[in-house]
């Protein structure tokens, strides 16, 4: 079973070496393997999900046991969160390979693509099952230069540009935290999560040192989460990146290498203090509020979507960071459970319907050539399924009943008022609100209005595997609403809930 | 890109064979004494660095050596990543565990399988330097165009 | 402690680079100046006062080492720092191709 756990970190990695050199010879190699491999790693997080949850596995890299209680080799861990985010991670990058499939034929470099895309997934899913700090940020840098590069993929002026801005923004991103991981090991002499947990509690601390890393540590992470005063890069990047790539990145990078990380740092490595979940609570407040209203002024399709996964991110950080006041403050376990619930359970809902608005956008730009919503129009007609699964996803993304955003956001909502953050579950209400307008205004000019297009263009439906991708995403739309039922909510996000709900269990499992 | 005078490329030539000699032997006594792969591996890409700087090249023939030198560095890189597979089969079945043996300290061939991690290490790395210059001098060379 | 000043010193050297220059170029050779900064200060928190270089050989006596594992991680953070700026450079490289010049100002499609 542990020898499982490397294999998401190395199938991925040797298919990306493996592609610039076969793939020249063996034309379709590269497509089939990416999707097949993707796949079947998707399956596999699945059925460690369902089978083998309630444990936490620690895998020793090389063989290296501790020596008196130091733990010298780096750990991979295995817990509730960390399963959960690998399959966020391997699903929608299966449905992104399998879209990629048609879509990337029309570019030229086709192998170095699929290598990116295979580097990336490596890289976020080495992110999520290490234990180690500064393994966590070799991942993530691996994760982060294969999007940069992946950004830049059309070497166009407005991907160029920016890819250059998200780029330099990263990095600066990247150097802040490895500052902070030096500073944390310059005091505990250790880099193990779970260990550098245990020698910040048994032992004094100067309290300004450690806020002065958490300071650097939560601007690191929020400007890779794109959290709201360091949200620049998000637009361009998302909207400039093909399709697929704009579904892994919002889909799933800013939240594994942005949030999973925060709430890993937070929750499970240091103590759980009132003013970091403020800091968290106002940063998610912010982005929630000011991604929608910015989102509402766009025409461009790509663009808008981009402000509301800013927006949507918002939800997520809330409900995360309530969790963590509450706890924090010692407040009723079972409201610091629900928020915590939904901040993951919107996680998983957004990458699932904002990954499948992306691969809508990208199906509408295959066939019209333009992402600007003033120049298309009337496309219900002659693309059925792009319109049907986007309305699906529309829906779910503005709170409406059968879909599960709206369920997620209605525990969000509860979570806040039973937490007495009043305001809270008033912005959260009206941010819905607008973020259901701000989609009826693409729905209605995209597919409803006359059509704009110059004449003589014949608009069809997109190829098959396009569609797969789209139509699964969205029966995921409406099948992940079933998680707020008791019997499989306990299944799936209740371990991670507990994880983050027992801040000191993730010591005690891997240390003893 | 044009060449440069008989006086560079003379002491090129007598030099780059050193350098690249020097590489390996960084790359060798990795285990041994400071330096090892990354460090050889940027002397190795250095030589061969040297050598397009002085004599000058065309596009096209930089195109060829750079896909020549991706592919040698994903070969490279791959046959690391089979090594610390092939301990998932070997004694313990521990990812990246060091399955031969250990030796004695200080002899050239010991400390098991790190040695060859070196080498492969310093193929990638000298392989990897060796295309990103070759990409900047296409990309130049495309500019002035 | 002046050395971790000076350290801190640069990591703002680099910042300044960053926000007030226009030049591409000078853009990414102030995230480099951050970068080192960083390094210069991991390999600071390892150093011991008198302390022998890490490397165990035959005669070997005991006594103080360094710490090696900040510079293994020095190591490994400068191979990133280099994948990331080769990869900076060849954008700056293709950005001038398209636009005919390494100002920032002047290279602004994107807004809003």
């Amino acid at each position: 079973m542990s020898t499982l756990v490397t294999l998401f970190v190395i199938l991925p990695l040797a298919t990306a070496f493996l592609i610039p050199v076969i793939g020249r010879v063996i034309n379709g190699f590269q497509r089939t393997i990416t999707a097949l491999i993707f796949l079947f790693l998707s399956i596999l997080s699945v059925y460690i999900l369902i089978n083998v949850n309630p444990h936490i596995y620690t895998y020793k890299i090389g063989g290296w046991e501790p020596v008196n209680g130091i733990p010298i080799a780096i750990y991979f861990v295995l817990d509730g969160l960390s399963t959960f985010m690998l399959v966020v991670i391997n699903l929608i990058g299966a449905f992104a390979a399998l879209y990629s499939i048609p879509y990337i034929k029309r570019f030229t470099a086709e192998n170095n693509y699929y290598a990116l895309l295979c580097l990336m997934v490596g890289g976020m899913n080495g992110v999520v099952l290490t234990g180690d700090l500064f393994n966590l940020y070799v991942f993530l840098e691996i994760a982060v230069i294969a999007s940069y590069a992946l950004v830049a993929f059309g070497v166009e002026r407005e991907e160029l540009e920016a890819s250059f801005k998200y780029q330099i923004l990263g990095g600066i991103a990247s150097i802040l935290i490895l500052f902070g991981i030096g500073m944390l090991y310059w005091n505990t002499k250790s880099l193990n999560i779970a260990d550098v947990s245990d020698i910040l509690k048994n032992t004094e601390n100067n309290k300004a040192y450690l806020v002065f890393t958490q300071v650097f540590l939560i601007t690191g992470f929020g400007l890779k989460a794109a959290l709201f005063p360091f949200h620049a890069w998000l637009p361009d990047a998302h909207s400039s990146a093909p399709a697929p790539v704009s579904t892994m990145l919002s889909g799933v990078l800013i939240k594994v290498v942005g949030i999973y990380s925060i709430t890993r740092l937070f929750f499970n490595m240091f103590e759980i203090s009132v003013e970091v979940s403020t800091i968290i609570i106002v940063l998610g407040v912010i982005s929630m509020v000011f991604g929608v209203f910015l989102a509402v002024g766009q025409w461009d399709i790509k663009r808008l979507l981009a402000y509301h996964s800013n927006s949507q991110m918002g939800y997520v950080i809330i409900g995360l960071g309530m969790g963590m006041l509450i706890l924090a403050n010692n407040g009723s376990k079972p409201v610091a459970a629900l928020s915590i619930f939904g901040g993951l359970f919107h996680l998983i809902n957004h990458a699932v319907f904002k990954g499948l608005l992306f691969l809508n956008a990208g199906a509408i730009e295959f066939k019209t050539g333009t992402r600007n919503l003033k120049e298309m129009g009337g496309l219900s007609e002659s693309m059925p399924l792009t319109y049907s699964t986007s309305l699906g996803a529309s829906l779910a993304i503005s709170g409406i009943p059968p879909f599960n955003g709206f369920f997620s956001k209605l525990i969000i909502i509860l979570a806040a008022i039973k937490g007495h953050f009043y305001l809270l579950a008033f912005l959260a209400v009206l941010v819905s609100i607008i973020t259901l307008a701000s989609f009826m205004k693409f729905q209605k000019f995209s597919f409803f209005n006359k059509a704009n297009l110059s004449p003589g263009r014949k608009i069809n439906e997109v190829p098959f595997f396009m569609c797969f991708s789209m139509v699964a995403l969205a029966i995921l739309c409406l099948g992940l609403s079933l998680l707020i039922f008791p019997g499989v909510r306990e299944i799936i996000i209740d371990p991670a809930v507990d994880v983050l709900m027992n801040t000191g269990s993730y010591f005690s499992a891997i240390m003893e | 890109m044009k060449g440069m005078s008989i006086i560079v490329k003379k002491v090129t030539q007598l030099v780059s064979g050193l350098m690249f000699l020097y590489g390996i032997y960084i790359i060798t006594h990795g285990h041994l004494t400071p330096g090892g792969g990354f460090a050889g591996g940027a002397i190795l890409a250095g030589s061969f660095i040297l050598l397009v700087l002085a004599f000058g090249s065309d596009l096209l023939k930089l195109k060829k050596r750079e896909e020549g030198s991706s592919v040698v560095e994903s070969l490279a890189i791959f046959a690391f990543l089979i090594l610390g597979v092939m301990a998932l089969f070997i004694g313990t079945h521990v990812f990246f565990k060091n399955y031969l043996p250990a030796g004695t300290v200080g002899n050239l061939i010991s400390a098991g399988v790190i040695p060859l991690y070196n080498i492969f290490v310093g193929i990638e790395v000298g392989a990897a330097l060796f295309t990103i210059f070759l990409a900047l001098a296409i990309f130049k060379e495309e500019v002035l165009e | 402690m002046t050395l971790y000043i000076l350290c801190f010193t640069l990591f703002l050297v680099g910042i300044y680079g960053i926000l007030t220059q226009r030049n591409m170029i000078k853009i990414i050779i102030g995230l480099s100046f951050m970068e080192f900064s960083v390094f210069l200060f991991l390999a600071l928190i390892g150093y011991i006062e008198g302390g022998a270089a890490p490397i165990l050989s035959k005669n070997f006596e005991s006594g103080n080492f360094v710490d090696p594992l900040p510079q293994a991680m020095v190591l490994t953070a400068i191979v990133i720092a280099l994948a990331a700026n080769s990869m900076l450079l060849s954008m700056a490289v293709k950005l001038y191709r398209k636009y005919g010049t390494f100002d920032i100002r002047k290279i602004s499609q994107l807004k809003g």
